[in-house]
């Protein structure tokens, strides 16, 4: 049998507690830094939009949080079929750990849209395709936790594990079909609906929504690793002590 | 008779002998229906239902699909009767797809056959599109829900956690659903589109529901 790569020895918790452990400190600095560049470069810096105002100063939060709302999705699934596939424990405790943080950023999504569409469209909500994916979106963050939660029993966590995975496959498989009847139903139901941005983006904006996506997104993976190290800690504490052994619980 | 076929009719008329003894599992629903379906009147006043009725009556049957379903898997695990058929020489998602289709019979079928009259009863003139898009809908909705059943088989929370885990993945069925149902230049193309998601369904969801319960019984 040949060795495996490299890589997929990260998939045991000896190694990759400790690696975790190395990548924290830098993605929370990065988180800090591209929040605190981003949003200054944005909030004060960059020039007022032509059509909006300084309305649309939102968009630094609105659209990182919707970005990273959807992605977390697809990692989740990611992990589900890795977890399904080779049993995988780590993969589960990924799995797990991505989904409270989508979920914030889900409803921080729709939160920051209603403020945003209330000056912008006059209205805090519009059944538009894409308002109503992103609250389905939600809707089914919501779902995932509340049934792993309500199938974990406290010394045995495979069920849970077995349950939001396929539900997260289910919910992955489900989402093209999904989004595309939601879009389908908005062309049927309303015309073209607002568009939420007409203008060329000028480069301060244009650095304002990288650096504060980049600090977005270092958050993200930063509370990711935390929230698995605990998950993870806490599945293996009555096993073994091996985690505090290395030096590595926190 | 080959094994196989011996145990696909005993549990064909185990399901079908159960359901006609106990009339309350898929009588229930179907009373659920007409008591939500007398709220309308009241609740949104009687002048604008003609033209909301078709998608009134498709959210009633979304909402009444989901009744029966908690007891689908979870009674047949409770007196043991999920093991048998789990060890019998019957292909598990051939098993699934016999229950599915029994339960569909009796509770999807009744309200394909009893939504017309209700539309009849809210002024709607021609009920037909509702009966076809009710015919191809409910059995995509029992598809679906068996997924969600096997899911919840060990969950502490019973229909509320169902409701939350399905309702968001039923959207497509209601959203071609109901605008089949409204008749009019878009219902062929939804009445196909509704048709090909229960073709997807059918051919993947008695897999999907078998490998969910073998997850959840191991």
């Amino acid at each position: 049998m040949s060795t495996p790569h490299r890589l997929w020895r990260y998939a045991s918790p000896a190694h990759f507690l400790p690696l975790s452990g190395r990548l924290l400190p830098p993605l929370w600095a990065l988180a800090a830094l591209g929040l605190a560049a981003g949003l200054a470069l944005g909030l004060f810096i960059a020039p007022t939009d032509a059509q909006q105002g300084e309305a649309y100063r939102i968009l630094y939060l609105h659209v990182p949080a919707a970005w990273i709302a959807m992605v977390c999705y697809g990692a989740m699934a990611f992990w589900a079929l890795w977890g399904l596939a080779w049993r995988t424990r780590l993969a589960f405790v990924l799995m797990r750990a991505l989904a409270p943080t989508g979920a914030l950023f889900a409803v921080l999504t729709l939160v920051t849209g209603a403020l945003w569409g209330r000056p912008t469209w006059g209205t805090w909500w519009v059944w538009d395709a894409r308002l109503t994916s992103a609250l389905l979106l939600a809707l089914l963050y919501l779902g995932f936790i509340a049934l792993t939660s309500a199938v974990d029993s406290p010394d045995d966590p495979r069920r849970g594990d077995h349950a939001g995975a396929l539900l997260a496959l289910i919910g992955a498989l489900n989402l093209p079909v999904l989004y595309f009847s939601v879009s389908w139903w908005n062309t049927l139901h309303q015309g073209a609906s607002v568009s939420p941005r007409g203008s060329a983006i000028a480069p301060e904006m244009l650095w304002g929504l990288l650096l504060s996506t980049a600090g977005f997104w270092a958050y993200a993976a930063a509370a990711v690793l935390t929230r698995s190290r605990r998950l993870l800690q806490l599945r293996v504490e009555s096993e073994a002590h091996w985690p505090r052994a290395l030096g590595s619980a926190a | 008779m080959p094994a196989p076929l011996q145990a696909a009719a005993a549990l064909l008329r185990r399901e079908w002998v159960g359901l006609l003894r106990q009339p309350a599992d898929w009588l229930t629903p179907l009373a659920f229906v007409v008591s939500v379906v007398a709220l309308f009147p009241l609740g949104l006043g009687p002048a604008r239902l003609r033209e909301l009725a078709p998608g009134l009556l498709w959210i009633v049957a979304l909402l009444a699909s989901l009744l029966s379903l908690p007891r689908l898997f979870a009674a047949d695990l409770a007196d043991g009767s999920l093991d048998q058929w789990w060890l019998s020489p019957l292909p598990r998602p051939l098993a699934v797809a016999l229950k599915l289709a029994v339960h569909w019979g009796w509770t999807g079928l009744p309200l394909v056959l009893l939504a017309p009259l209700l539309a009849l009863a809210f002024g709607v003139a021609d009920a037909g599109p509702l009966a076809l898009s009710l015919l191809l809908g409910t059995p995509a909705l029992t598809l679906l829900g068996g997924l969600g059943a096997a899911l919840v088989l060990h969950a502490r929370a019973g229909a509320g956690l169902l409701a939350l885990l399905l309702l968001p993945l039923q959207v497509p069925v209601l959203v071609f659903g109901s605008t089949a149902a409204q008749g009019g230049s878009q219902a062929g193309t939804a009445l196909l589109l509704l048709g090909a998601w229960l073709a997807v369904l059918l051919a993947l969801a008695p897999w999907g529901t078998a490998a969910t319960l073998s997850l959840m019984l191991d």
